[in-house]
């Protein structure tokens, strides 16, 4: 044949096979092929020039809690339809091999060889960076007791501090959007790379659980990070300004990470997450006047400061009152009723949301999947959210449709895989 | 009806190597029923499926067109020297195997098609109604192999709006005047077509021979069917006998998988075994909406009844992916 280089028939399958549909080989399939493989290296270079983009996997915590939040994230909660503990741990295994590999903007397996099978990995994130990846694992209390049944001999590890949230005033919570069995967040920079390690996740599941909702978010709405500008949600106002920040080792320590000595061993260094769907009534916020939006929320809406500050960082004065005598931030601002007593510090570390268009109302489906990582949300979110659920003047906007908790287990030494110390027990 | 699996495989097979890469492009048709290639040397009996390959580009290529979509290894040859090429003679019985399953599916729909098209031409709208979900399952049982051979899908098991509405026949055209005009008037047209469809059909494959591959992709495309579009009810979008043709998409898939099964375990015996508690997961998923002979309307699955089917079939599939390592070796 016509070409000098040498091309072997493995090389032409993986390159076939990696660009969706057969070649033939003359002078023009050596092009093509010539172009793919320029591709790879260019996508192997691009893999290394941002190897500051990745986040290591491995460690006392999961990643994903104290890393400076990503734009982008791919949340899914799975169930569990397995009886066997044995397949949990594997999936587990499984799990925690295939997710060290993407966040090292590896494939979830190895490249494929055999034009008989499907790819190992769906490839769609090939050549793409890392973008910062994360994924964090957390279960659900359906994993140690489900209507009663103590489903793996698990039951008697629960922590206390993954009690069922209780009902909320104003919660219109879809159940099938709802709890789970098994968590996965994935956050990235680029939102192909965390929908990519969802997907093989998922497909690694396949036969031991099923999808039980997921949620996709873009555009951070809080920061984590003190190099971090403060975003702003769908509601057009800077969200989150007072969140506790990772470089702040000690307040993470008090109150996002588990102590050693504090409920169950197998949580300790791991921390709660509770996600809430808040679904945004935005067409009726935007018929909002500026002054009841401010009100509403206690900052102004530009600039982010308190009312009657200038600047977003000024402190809050909750006892600042106008000339006639009346608060200036108003008794049922979300300022207000969210600013949390000293036990009550939580990591906030939600995304803006948006299923698209709600036929049935013929409205935006569109919010904040509010995500926030604790020690004990008995402590921590409940008494908050108790608080936000009564009184808040936020809540003739929003519904919270949706509602999740997980208990996010500490992170995987290398050679080990998350929740080892839960199920390396029994 | 399963046909009898031969399990006396007891030589292990390396080195058979794959004609294509698709079970539509391996598909080979032998003689009558299609023109033959203009190729002397294969005398009427050619494969079709050819290919070029990195070694051989241009020129070598034994009989039949090439094509673009095929990248293959080994051009195969005639069955009586298939095992010389480096074929398995197990896979080899199995696909045979698989070919007279193939055949006696098309003349049990020949004969199934012919209990219900002639309630049809007899007027008789209730019989009719209650043959036609039953007709259709040795279709759905080796639909992939049918719809790789010329325009039988489309013809046979086309619904509204795949194609233009001048061209639309076969089952469904006559499912809608059932259902929704509850009249078999106006249907000796269709009727006609329909058996000679189905008559062609038979006569066509018992002429097809079958490739290792074909049962491997095929296997999984059955399930593809159910994932893809079944599961939403949209195939019998008037009738809501769907359930008839999921279980026949299964079984069929599951006849596929048993030939090939004793292959399977020789190499990987978790993956067999898998795959086997998977199908059984889902035959115990639609066991509870088996009703006598037949099946409940699916009308009756709510959305978290089709989705838990759909989950089943979904890790079913996933293993049975991986069952063409045995075509590796």
């Amino acid at each position: 044949m016509g070409g000098s280089k040498k091309v072997s028939r493995r090389d032409l399958l993986r390159v076939t096979g990696a660009a969706g549909a057969g070649l033939v080989l003359g002078a023009g399939g050596h092009a093509a092929l010539r172009g793919t493989a320029d591709a790879r290296d260019a996508g192997d270079k691009a893999t290394l020039l941002s190897s500051l983009q990745t986040v290591a996997f491995h460690g006392n915590h999961q990643a994903g809690i104290a890393t400076a939040q990503q734009e982008h994230m791919h949340f899914a909660a799975l169930d569990l339809v397995t009886e066997d503990v044995s397949e949990v741990r594997e999936l587990l295994r499984a799990w925690t091999g295939a997710a060290a590999r993407m966040t090292e903007g590896r494939p979830a397996g190895d490249e494929n060889t055999s034009e008989f099978l499907p790819p190992d990995d769906t490839g769609e994130a090939l050549g793409l960076s890392p973008a910062r990846l994360t994924l964090t694992f957390g279960f659900g209390t359906t994993l140690f007791e489900k209507a009663g049944e103590d489903r793996f001999g698990l039951s008697g590890a629960m922590p206390g501090a993954l009690t069922p949230l209780p009902p909320l005033t104003g919660d219109v919570l879809d159940e099938g959007r709802s709890g789970g069995d098994l968590c996965v967040q994935a956050c990235a920079d680029d939102p192909q790379v965390a929908f990519h390690a969802v997907r093989n996740l998922v497909r690694i599941s396949r036969g031991a659980a099923v999808v039980r909702w997921s949620q996709l978010g873009f555009g951070r709405t809080a920061s984590t990070s003190k190099t971090q500008k403060t975003p702003r949600n769908l509601m057009g106002v800077k969200d989150g300004t007072n969140n506790i920040k990772a470089e702040d080792g000690e307040l993470m320590d008090r109150h996002v990470w588990v102590p050693g000595g504090e409920g169950m061993p197998w949580m300790a260094g791991g921390s709660y997450l509770v996600a809430r769907r808040i679904r945004m009534l935005i067409e009726v916020w935007d018929r909002v006047s500026l002054g009841e939006q401010e009100t509403s929320i206690g900052r102004h809406k530009y600039s982010g400061a308190p009312i009657g500050k200038k600047d977003e960082f000024d402190p809050v004065d909750l006892g600042a009152k106008d000339e006639s005598g009346e608060p200036l931030i108003a008794e049922d601002a979300h300022v207000r009723l969210a600013r949390q007593s000293e036990g009550e510090k939580i990591l906030r570390r939600g995304y803006s949301f948006t299923d698209g268009f709600d036929a049935e109302r013929g409205q935006l489906d569109a919010g904040l999947f509010f995500i926030c990582f604790q020690r004990d949300p008995r402590k921590q979110f409940v008494p908050l959210q108790q608080r936000l659920a009564a009184n808040d003047r936020l809540n003739e906007y929003i519904r919270h449709t949706a509602s999740a908790l997980f208990a996010c287990p500490p992170g995987a030494k290398e050679g080990g895989y998350v929740g080892e110390g839960l199920f390396g027990r029994i | 009806m399963p046909v009898e699996v031969g399990p006396n495989f007891s030589m292990s097979w390396r080195h058979w190597l794959g004609s294509a890469l698709f079970a539509a492009l391996a598909l080979v048709v032998a003689g009558c029923g299609q023109p033959p290639p203009e190729n002397g040397e294969s005398g009427g009996e050619g494969r079709e499926a050819k290919e070029e390959t990195a070694e051989s580009t241009g020129g070598e290529t034994t009989g039949g067109e090439t094509t673009a979509e095929t990248t293959s290894e080994e051009t195969t040859s005639e069955g009586t020297t298939a095992v010389d090429v480096g074929g398995s003679p197990e896979l080899g019985a199995a696909a045979d195997e698989y070919e007279e399953y193939v055949v006696e599916q098309t003349a049990l729909l020949e004969k199934s098609t012919k209990g219900f098209t002639g309630a049809v031409l007899a007027g008789d709208v209730e019989k009719a109604k209650r043959l036609y979900g039953p007709a259709r399952e040795p279709w759905e049982r080796i639909e992939p192999i049918a719809a790789a051979l010329g325009d039988y899908d489309p013809n046979i098991d086309a619904r509204e709006g795949d194609v233009p509405e001048e061209e639309w026949r076969g089952f469904h055209r006559i499912e809608k005047s059932l259902w929704v005009r509850d009249t078999t008037e106006g249907q000796e047209e269709y009727v006609r077509q329909l058996m000679e469809d189905v008559t062609n059909l038979r006569e066509e494959v018992e002429t097809v021979e079958l490739e290792p591959v074909d049962l491997v992709t095929g296997s999984v495309e059955l399930l593809n069917e159910v994932s893809a579009g079944k599961i939403t009810g949209e195939e019998d979008r008037y009738s809501h006998t769907d359930l008839y043709d999921i279980n026949a998409n299964v079984e069929g898939s599951e006849v596929a998988f048993e030939e090939l099964k004793p292959e399977v375990a020789g190499e990987d015996i978790a993956l067999a075994n898998d795959v086997v508690e998977g199908f059984d997961e889902v035959y115990e998923e639609l066991e509870q909406y088996r009703r006598g002979d037949g099946w409940v309307s699916y009308e009756k699955l709510d959305e978290a009844d089709r989705r838990a089917l759909s989950q089943k079939v979904d890790a079913l599939a996933e293993p049975l992916s991986r069952v063409g390592q045995v075509l590796e070796g």
